[in-house]
């Protein structure tokens, strides 16, 4: 194989994103107008390493996830696997080296699996097409490898997809993905639509699929506690751009980005005195949206300028937890896009 | 069983549900999707209903309204709604009251507006239908009424497609109260939303509910937002009641095995990491007996020793 088969430094992270931005064409035929789903993102996920991407819909997760996946073509920026440019290196579509190494799991097991096949049709073909298969008794036995590591017994192999729940289904797609061995898995909200009984159960096998087996995950979820429970560390998006990150418990205890305090205040939580405040949450979307002075623009050894670093450290260095200065923010119109939950009008304007 | 009524409210309940029994029945096999379920709702009560899916929570909404279709039975049990027997109403009945009475927010409500209708004329249609109200007066009671839920009244023009997903769900509530009924069923309402949208819709009702005065029952599997927004709650596993009480109460101390099973489900936002265990593998009850009052307004099925024997979670990987 290629260089990539040799192992890397281990400081080099499993899967890293530089600059990435995406803007998607809109309006009719003619027109130029564009909407920037990303605006220079930078993260990297680490070996072994469970990232979780947490932020409101249409705030960029999954674009950044399809990005990455190179379902769709990033319009600028780097994705490095190992240290190399993949963009560059396969500038069209992904190589099957490259797929053989990522590999993506879906919010919706009921439409992700062909309702003709039977089960065992989605791991073997995954197996063939990337040569993993060996002999035919070999293949039988790393099937039913497959379907023990993700908790299912090996007759289900026979089954089709109408006849498993929610919860098998999507333990079958997170075994398509383990079929090629890959070192990193992107998971898009692999369990909002599963039931409450089972989402602890997927929540467990990601966990042990990274304790075991050393694969590093991007964990895509709006739900902060699920990320918590799961990520070694927590990203969050808002407008298309990264705001804060931080080691998981860290930054949801101590959240410095407006955006996050958000986020984390919506999060139903029947522990929390006191309850749900309308005039608080105006005055926490208003700071999302006013371009205010930065609390951490005091700091003399953290300058922040036009050209200068926009991350400031929060805390503990070895928390690795920084957040965007509130100067930097994005446009007012891309943001008033990401929090279209109220008339925004008032708020832009102020 | 009889529920002691809560503080709020008057004496007489709202509705009151007694031994209702359901079952889907086919050629070879019949299922009981509810079983002996009995709770009432007070008047300007929130009154919650969770448990997972197919635990029947969704069919007593369904047989509240008279959804219910073949091959679902109505087996046994009664249903009253301010002392009108809701199972016995003929047609007519029925129609007044649906919607009138009772409206109802179903789980992907955001896609059951008409996509070819405006807002307005999906409003309008409530009115001159249900009230006999005229156009014009429709029309100004539709803006009223997108008031209410903070939506601009000039989106009465605006198509389904061009609402945000919140919006619609607001809208969608909003016709529901349309004709001010004294009970409003919401059967997973925030589920497709994301989390600051739910916390807003959630408050959005709960802010309703104060102006108007009208009883809830509020359907859901997620447990936090349930004890946060609820004055009692039911928790159903397998078509049985197995606990009911003050939220609060059960939040504090969950009684029964499967309720507190379900308050483990969900990791929590504060405290240290801990490893949880699923449901679905590790906790299995089979007859259930019927409630117990253990505290005052605090009833729990009683859980036998053999019942806890077989409920040894199966733990799936550990979690560090």
């Amino acid at each position: 194989m290629s260089k990539h088969s040799d192992t890397p430094a281990p400081e080099v992270p499993a899967l890293e994103v530089r600059g990435l931005s995406k803007d998607f064409h809109s309006g009719g035929l003619f027109s130029r107008a564009t909407v920037r789903a990303l605006g220079g993102v930078d993260l990297s996920i680490g070996r072994g390493e469970i990232v979780a991407l947490v932020g409101e819909s249409g705030s960029g997760k999954s674009t950044l996830a399809r990005c990455i996946a190179r379902l769709e073509k990033p319009s600028a920026g780097q994705v490095l696997l190992d240290g190399t440019d993949v963009l560059k290196r396969d500038r069209f579509q992904a190589s099957k080296e490259y797929r053989s190494r990522v590999q993506m799991v879906f919010q919706d097991p009921f439409g992700s699996l062909n309702p003709v096949h039977r089960i065992e049709h989605f791991l073997t073909r995954s197996l063939t097409l990337h040569r993993k298969a060996g002999t035919p008794a070999g293949l039988q036995t790393r099937l039913e490898e497959l379907m023990t590591t993700v908790g299912l017994t090996p007759d289900m192999l026979n089954s089709y997809p109408h006849e498993l729940s929610g919860g098998q289904r999507q333990r079958v797609a997170i075994a398509r993905a383990l079929a090629v061995e890959p070192d990193v898995i992107l998971a898009d909200e692999p369990t909002s639509m599963l039931d409450v009984s089972v989402r602890i159960g997927i929540l467990n096998l990601l966990c042990g699929l990274r304790d075991r087996q050393g694969i590093s995950m991007l964990y895509i979820t709006h739900d902060l506690a699920s990320a918590r429970y799961l990520a070694d560390r927590i990203a969050v998006m808002f407008a298309g751009e990264l705001v804060e990150e931080g080691e998981s418990l860290d930054l949801l205890a101590s959240p410095a980005h407006p955006y996050t305090r958000l986020l984390v205040s919506a999060v139903p939580d029947p522990a929390r005195t006191g309850s749900y405040d309308p005039s608080a949450r105006a005055a926490l979307r208003a700071a999302v949206m006013e371009p205010a002075s930065c609390e951490y623009d005091g700091d003399p050894q953290q300058r922040c300028s036009a050209s200068a670093p926009v991350r400031h450290q929060v805390g503990d260095p070895a928390n690795r937890h920084w957040v965007r200065c509130h100067l930097y923010r994005p446009t007012a119109a891309a943001a008033g896009h990401a929090l279209a939950t109220e008339p925004l009008d008032e708020v832009v304007s102020a | 069983m009889t529920v002691s009524q809560t503080s709020l409210g008057s004496s007489l309940p709202v509705l009151e549900i007694k031994d209702l029994t359901v079952k889907y029945r086919s050629d070879t096999r019949s299922i009981t999707a509810v079983d002996r379920v009995s709770f009432s709702i007070g008047a300007g009560e929130i009154f919650g209903l969770a448990g997972e899916s197919g635990c029947g929570k969704s069919t007593i909404a369904n047989t509240i309204m008279r959804l219910l279709r073949d091959p679902a039975e109505i087996a046994g049990g009664s249903i009253s709604f301010g002392g009108r027997d809701v199972l016995a109403m003929g047609k007519e009945e029925l129609r007044r009251f649906r919607w009138q009475d009772v409206a109802m927010v179903f789980q992907s409500a955001m896609n059951s507006l008409n996509p070819v209708m405006t807002i307005g004329d999906q409003i309008v249609d409530i009115y001159t239908t249900h009230a006999g109200y005229s156009r014009q007066e429709s029309l100004r009671r539709a803006a009223e009424l997108l008031e209410l839920v903070r939506i601009d009244p000039a989106r009465l023009k605006a198509y389904p497609h061009q609402l945000s997903g919140g919006m619609r769900q607001r809208a969608v509530i909003a016709m529901a109260v349309a004709l001010k009924p004294s009970l409003l069923i919401l059967d997973e309402p925030t589920t497709a939303l994301d989390v600051v949208v739910q916390q807003e819709i959630m408050a959005q009702i709960k802010d309703l509910q104060h102006q108007l005065g009208f009883s809830v029952l509020f359907i859901t599997h997620d447990m936090s937002l349930m004890v946060e927004l609820s004055h009692r709650m039911a928790v159903m596993y397998g078509g049985r009641i197995v606990e009911t009480a003050k939220a609060k109460d059960i939040h504090s101390a969950p009684r029964h095995p499967y309720t507190q099973a379900l308050m483990g489900a969900f990791p929590p936002l504060t405290g240290p990491r801990v490893p949880l265990t699923g449901l679905a593998d590790g906790v299995k009850f089979s007859n259930i007996a019927d409630l117990r009052e253990e505290a005052p307004g605090h009833f729990v099925a009683p859980v036998s020793p053999d019942q806890i024997a077989q409920n040894q979670p199966a733990l799936e990987g550990a979690h560090p």
